[in-house]
């Protein structure tokens, strides 16, 4: 039996196990949306703007583990999209996006709402196709699902042109991948398995680098049971906060720019770095001639270009974070490492010193790490965590610690804000028995504001909490330390957000000292559906410790010490 | 210095484009690309010559694996290999002149495979040195226009330029 390239697509994603996609639709969709009606199984999500959908699709993504889908139409829907491909590719995110594309015979024609898609989205995807026949559809599908899923995760787009969803199709049947050039690597070489044990089985200073990979590879577990078993701490980077509990006794919490001064410490004194499924970005490595000078670094990663891009290693072992670290596992006899674990435990008491939460006087102002500090108590560490991007994301990464994975979600790699009400959102879709908070600022707030209808047509269930400080705070912070407080187009004159809130029918709180903090929290978690919470906070306050960009990991401007701050 | 790269890429529309982008973004300039169908009709070859510090190219090599279309890549600069470049040059030529010129050509053993009144079209095969030489000796008659097919290499020997086979795990880094 014969069917339209929109009818084969939309049974394609069904087989690949998606109930719910993200978009909003358009002329060179109109024939996929039509027949989108004939599968009552899709949960469609109608946003507001296509940048919505496209950071729902990965907040789903995230949370779940499974693809996420946005769609979108030709022209602006589809470039609309582009800031959201690119978050998702920077930080290896599963989605598959759709775009509309005009008929086939009028490619590169200018026609009505046409634009290079495929080349607009070359650079930021994983992979990327044009369809301009039904018998590509189901192939194209299966294809796109799999590459998105497979390897190092990230994004891949389908450009669809419209004569090719009405047309019809006699090839709907399941295809098998056929992708001559694509095996994404599983076991290292076992040569380099044996040399790196030499090297864990000879440190005397390791640590463990948790990376994002740690938890797409679903190698959390396992890589806890090393750590323990070989005294091993663990630090984390801003996208696997949670990949081991945040309170287990080896954890050294987040790594670089913005982590703690103990973590960085212990990271510039290792001597040996293990690093599984992360990519040394500049934000975790600081000035790479003085990082972490004495340690050997043993690499785990899937991606072989991520080897020796920013740091050298001495052992690459290619492959799945899991499979190797399953493989590695039986060659490490257990170990103690009480001295160095003693040192870091010192470090680590002089840091909790300057931790501002432990210091009186704070005369009921509004800090946003006594917020997030609040939050995370009441919660138990257990609700999951979207933010947006700036301060708030980096006080959030430092005050809420997670216990598990998936629990922190955040634009890292593309630092796009805007990014945290929608990701929520499609994160409490992946979620929907979790609490879901979205942390966000009062500058990328409103980069998205408009996805609140979308929250509340959807009636979902998350609790958006902004951290006002009439700036934007990250760019007034760096204005203040490195610009000789020459604040320049960061004051921002906000419109009254619980009005905002009102007119979408939002319960709202307005919290402006910190004695309100737990009810406003308390009215949220427990009034159903989207609430939010404006959070009044000091205008002025700077995200400590911080590494200036190119400096030393060890050469952080730190937190005024009690004594400093009289 | 120059490296020359061998890629085995799948025969379907935009493949160029998604490899000439690697290069384009991290500022490289192609010396030279020649591009054709192997004897498997859903595979082509490209030659790709390129200059650049030995580190940024082995980036490069991994960028290119990496892409979905990209079947396999190999740098086979310093090891043996045939290197061959096809130049069509079109010198002017008076008949006075035409023997002189046809004697250069066979010491390189180049083929004049078009002659007009005043002008002569000269094929040669061979390495980018000996192309350059020939044009050196031609350029004082009068070249109008030159044409190059660009680089195309094989390795020496037995060896393929495949170190791995579609549904065979990727090799080690």
């Amino acid at each position: 039996m014969k069917k339209t390239g929109a009818e084969v697509l939309w049974e394609s994603i069904i087989r690949e196990g998606v109930d719910v996609l993200f978009g909003l639709p358009g002329g060179a969709v109109i024939p996929a949306f039509d027949a989108m009606l004939n599968y009552p199984k899709l949960h469609f999500v109608l946003v507001r703007h296509e940048q919505g959908a496209a950071m729902m699709a990965d907040g789903y993504a995230r949370a779940s583990g499974k693809v996420g889908v946005a769609i979108a139409t030709s022209g602006p829907g589809a470039t609309n999209l582009v800031t959201g491909i690119h978050i998702a590719s920077m930080d290896s995110s599963p989605v598959v996006f759709i775009t509309g594309q005009v008929a086939s015979n009028l490619l590169g024609s200018d026609a009505f709402q046409e634009v290079d898609m495929t080349g607009i989205s070359l650079p930021i995807t994983k992979h990327n196709f044009l369809i301009t026949s039904p018998d590509e559809v189901a192939q194209t599908v299966h294809e796109a699902f799999y590459i998105a899923r497979s390897g190092r995760p990230g994004p891949v787009l389908i450009d669809f042109c419209k004569d090719a969803q009405i047309a019809k199709t006699e090839k709907i049947d399941p295809p098998e991948v056929r992708l001559l050039g694509y095996h994404p690597p599983l076991h290292a070489a076992a040569e380099k398995l044996e040399r790196a044990a030499e090297l864990i089985r000879a440190a005397k200073r390791p640590v463990i680098f948790a990376g994002h990979g740690v938890e797409i590879s679903g190698a959390a577990k396992e890589v806890q049971k090393f750590a323990e078993r070989t005294n091993t701490p663990v630090a984390m980077t801003l996208l696997s906060l949670g990949a081991i509990p945040s309170s287990h006794p080896l954890s050294l919490g987040m790594m670089g720019m913005h982590g703690e001064a103990f973590c960085n410490l212990a990271i510039q004194q290792s001597d040996l770095i293990i690093a599984l499924g992360m990519r040394f970005d500049d934000r975790v490595t600081g000035n790479l001639k003085t990082y972490a000078p004495m340690a050997a670094k043993i690499h785990v990663e899937i991606d072989p270009t991520e080897i020796n891009k920013i740091v050298i290693a001495d052992v690459a072992l290619v492959g799945d974070v899991k499979t190797v670290m399953a493989d590695l596992d039986p060659l490490i006899p257990n170990a103690r490492h009480d001295d160095w674990l003693s040192q870091i435990t010192e470090w680590r008491k002089e840091t909790d010193q300057r931790d501002i939460l432990g210091q009186p006087g704070t005369n009921g102002k509004l800090h946003v790490p006594q917020i997030i500090s609040d939050i995370w108590k009441v919660t138990k560490g257990e609700a999951l965590m979207v933010t947006d991007v700036g301060q708030h994301q980096m006080w959030t990464a430092q005050y809420y610690q997670p216990e598990k994975p998936y629990s922190f979600i955040t634009s890292g790699g593309a630092g796009s804000m805007g990014f945290g009400l929608p990701a929520a959102i499609g994160a409490k879709f992946a979620k929907p028995d979790r609490e879901v908070w979205a942390i966000v600022g009062d500058g990328g707030f409103q980069m998205t504001q408009a996805e609140l209808s979308t929250a509340v047509q959807e009636n979902i269930d998350i609790k958006i909490a902004i951290m006002n400080n009439h700036f934007l705070g990250m760019v007034r912070q760096w204005q203040e330390f490195f610009f000789e407080k020459r604040y320049s187009a960061v004051h921002l004159k906000n419109p009254d957000f619980g009005k905002i809130a009102e007119a979408h029918g939002i319960p709202t709180r307005k919290v402006m000292t910190s004695g309100e903090i737990h009810s406003a929290v308390e009215f949220a978690r427990k009034t159903p559906g989207p609430v939010l919470l404006d959070f009044h906070v000091e205008q002025e306050e700077a995200v400590y410790p911080m590494v200036p960009t190119g400096a030393d990991l060890h050469q952080m401007i730190r937190r005024p010490s009690p004594e400093e701050k009289e | 210095m120059q490296h020359t790269l061998i890629a085995l890429v799948e025969n379907r529309p935009g493949v160029l484009n998604r490899v000439a982008s690697l290069f384009r973004r991290r500022n490289f300039n192609i010396e030279s690309l020649a591009v054709g169908r192997t004897d498997n009709p859903e595979i082509s070859r490209m030659t790709i010559v390129i200059e650049g510090e030995p580190v940024e190219t082995a980036r490069i090599e991994a960028n290119l694996v990496k892409l979905v279309n990209i079947i396999d890549v190999q740098d086979v600069t310093g090891q043996p290999a045939i290197a061959r470049d096809l130049a069509l040059i079109k010198v002017k030529a008076q008949p006075s002149q035409r023997a002189e010129i046809t004697a250069l050509a066979e010491i390189f053993r180049a083929r004049v495979v078009d002659v007009a009144p005043d002008s002569l079209i000269i094929e040669i095969t061979g390495t980018e040195d000996k192309i350059e030489s020939l044009n050196e000796l031609l350029r004082p008659f009068g070249i109008l226009e030159m044409v190059r097919a660009g680089q195309v290499a094989m390795l020496r020997g037995g060896a393929t330029g495949v170190r791995h086979t579609p549904g065979v795990e990727a090799r080690p880094f």
